[in-house]
């Protein structure tokens, strides 16, 4: 028997939805200093609107909502896809007014491919977009990246118990400091200091390629903030081509690699265990996959003789594929490109690569280093089981963090999250193709949405039917999500219609 | 003469949607491109990266740094950048740029001077953000005035 939820559980997800969606309209206050300093007058009163709008909303489900209560794993997971869609309804806001979006609706497939750190994009006239707009999109990036509850989480003086709940619905497991508010701040202060490494370095380079100083550092931000959470938007419409620079490609590609690290491997880096990267299985699978899909790919480009040399073709080809492989969606060629021109073989090796992503407790989407370990550790050993003798006693282990022993539970969930990332990756094929798009480019679209890449072969415009546009936004609300709070939302939603 | 020959001509004015889409057909040939400039001009010694936008795309020009100086505005939110018109030889992998798609460019000829933007703000905005900001403001002096009452009451 499904028990219908209580007036207290809905009291206590409005209650913390509330807080969080309060934090949201005080992170607008961002752009709007942004607006200030580059005197861009129309902008700053957008978000003044949306800041408004946003925060009145939190405080009347605050208000409504009341409750000193703390919250349970159930209430905790649908707090945070609540939470993610809230985001997405009042972050398109600002877009919206800008009037560079053709309708509410692109605009909130663009504030949810930046906080799910996707990165594709609908907008028009992406180069006449006012500087405040262009720093909202990557601020979305960057907030979607920690975890918009993360951001919640580090506000708070106090730890609550239900903290937790929430940190794990955000597809996050792993803590990296024995508090979990110490680890939200740890979070943040890794990416902050990073951002500011990064935009100088970016800056820097952008000053010597010819950038005016004032662009250099706003692009310098707004780049690192997009390739450290491995999110691709870009200030201007040519993603990375704009640039035409060779230092910009390898310093990108190294912060996107950054990115997809595991936030605890970052830790130890900083507390000089470096070794531990080495170590770690979700490396040696990173290096192993990047390998095999670089080498599909560039056969696949070579079959069509797309670039005359080798030099070329591991400029673009690896690049692209560290783009891909990171999640993070940063382009060197443009959409159509990739169908007219790379062949087959070189999408699917880009596709896999998409599907893989990067390691866990990462701005990363998609199934991730970890998983792909353990599967194939579990195939190692049942493959041993058979080839062994049947009295032997067979311990599978691996090095995640420290010391880990394969368990059944392990090989339980990360099968389990591959399979639901498969037949999402199958669904939104499957309504690419019921619109008329080639299997192959649909696959590769929405691959790029459930992943929370962002690369795109064209079919992302804003010209693409309304379903497949809805498809896509809930294709990348579940893969950043992992699919855990996505279901108990649902399940919710049902208990509430069919519960006794 | 006999090194433009060899090329091929393609000299009709072409779209970027075109000359992407189509890119293997266009490659090596001389063609004409005609767009907005956006962004910055980027000087790398003598010459300068010039993005121009069509309304259909991007694309990057790679222009002699003194053909650039004839350009006076670039099309940025604040600005409508100057329509040029570029004759030069469209490449689908540029060797000279790490395979970049690009136009290296002959001539350049400025059609039309870029302009300022306009930016009148709807009155709606106007009333509703100074509203919404008033609220803001009364909500937030409220919250933080029960607080203090709640914390001197404490207190006593």
């Amino acid at each position: 028997m499904v028990l219908k939820p209580q007036i207290e559980d809905i009291k206590i997800i409005g209650f913390y939805s509330g807080k969080i969606i309060i934090s949201l309209s005080l992170i607008m206050l961002l752009p709007i200093l942004c607006g200030l300093f580059f005197k861009e007058t129309q902008p700053v009163l957008d978000f003044t609107i949306s800041m408004g709008i946003t925060y009145l909303f939190g405080l009347l489900l605050t208000r409504l909502c009341y409750t000193n209560k703390e919250l349970n794993w159930m209430q905790g997971m649908i707090v945070v896809s609540l939470s993610w869609l809230f985001a997405m309804f009042f972050g398109a806001f600002p877009l919206f007014l800008s009037g560079h979006w053709n309708s509410y609706l692109d605009a909130c497939f663009d504030a949810m491919s930046g906080f799910a750190t996707t990165g594709l994009t609908l907008v028009k006239d992406l180069d006449h977009l006012s500087y405040t707009h262009n720093f909202w999109r990557h601020l979305t990036i960057f907030i979607g990246g920690q975890g918009i509850v993360i951001i919640a989480l580090s506000v708070f003086t106090k730890g609550f118990i239900g903290a937790f709940r929430m940190y794990v619905g955000e597809a996050r497991e792993e803590k990296i400091l024995p508090n979990l508010i110490y680890t939200a701040r740890f979070i943040w202060l890794i990416s902050i200091v990073y951002l500011i490494l990064g935009t100088l370095i970016l800056a820097t380079i952008g000053i010597i390629n010819g950038l005016r100083t004032k662009n250099a550092f706003f692009h310098g931000a707004c780049l690192f903030m997009a390739a450290f959470d491995t999110g691709g938007f870009t200030p201007q419409s040519q993603s990375i081509l704009y640039y035409h620079s060779l230092p910009l490609e390898i310093v990108t590609m190294i912060i996107m690699i950054l990115g997809a690290i595991n936030f605890k491997l970052h830790y130890n880096v900083w507390t000089n265990r470096w070794k531990d990267i080495l170590k770690d299985i979700e490396t040696s699978i990173f290096l192993v996959t990047v390998t095999i899909t670089f080498f599909i790919t560039a056969l696949g480009i070579t079959q069509l003789s797309s670039y005359s040399n080798f030099t070329m073709l591991f400029r673009k080809g690896f690049y692209q594929l560290i783009s891909a492989h990171s999640g993070t969606g940063y382009q060197t060629i443009y959409a159509y490109q990739f169908s007219r021109e790379w062949g087959q073989l070189a999408l699917t090796g880009i596709i896999l690569a998409m599907s893989l992503g990067g390691a866990v407790c990462s701005t990363t989407g998609a199934i991730k280093m970890l998983r792909i370990g353990i599967i194939f550790n579990a195939i190692k050993e049942d493959l041993k089981r058979i080839m062994f003798p049947e009295r032997s006693f067979l311990i599978q282990k691996f090095y995640h963090l420290k010391d880990m022993v394969l368990e059944d539970k392990q090989v339980r969930a990360a099968s389990l999250i591959t399979l639901s990332y498969i037949i999402l990756f199958l669904l939104g094929t499957l309504v690419g193709v019921f619109y008329g798009y080639p299997f192959l480019y649909s696959l590769f679209e929405s691959v790029s949405a459930s992943a929370n890449v962002g690369l795109s072969c064209g079919i992302t415009n804003p010209n693409m039917p309304w379903g497949l546009k809805l498809t896509y936004i809930v294709q990348m609300w579940t893969g950043r999500l992992e699919f855990m709070s996505v279901f108990t939302l649902i399940s919710f939603f049902l208990a509430v219609l069919k519960g006794k | 003469m006999l090194f433009i020959t060899s090329l091929g001509y393609a000299e009709e004015k072409i779209d970027s949607a075109k000359l992407i889409g189509n890119a293997k057909e266009y490659d090596g040939k001389i063609i004409i491109y005609e767009g907005e400039v956006i962004g910055d001009i980027m000087s790398r010694g003598k010459y300068a990266w010039v993005n121009v936008n069509d309304g259909k795309g991007t694309i990057g020009v790679w222009v002699d740094r003194d053909l650039a100086k004839e350009i006076s505005y670039v099309g940025n939110y604040s600005y409508n950048g100057d329509w040029i018109e570029i004759k030069g030889i469209f490449n689908r992998a540029c060797l000279q740029h790490g395979g970049d798609l690009d136009i290296h460019a002959k001539t350049l000829r400025i059609i039309r001077e870029g302009s300022l933007r306009e930016d009148q703000i709807p009155t709606f905005k106007i009333n509703l953000g100074v509203s919404l900001m008033i609220a803001y403001l009364l909500l937030t002096g409220s919250y933080l005035l029960k607080k203090l009452i709640w914390k001197r009451r404490l207190v006593s």
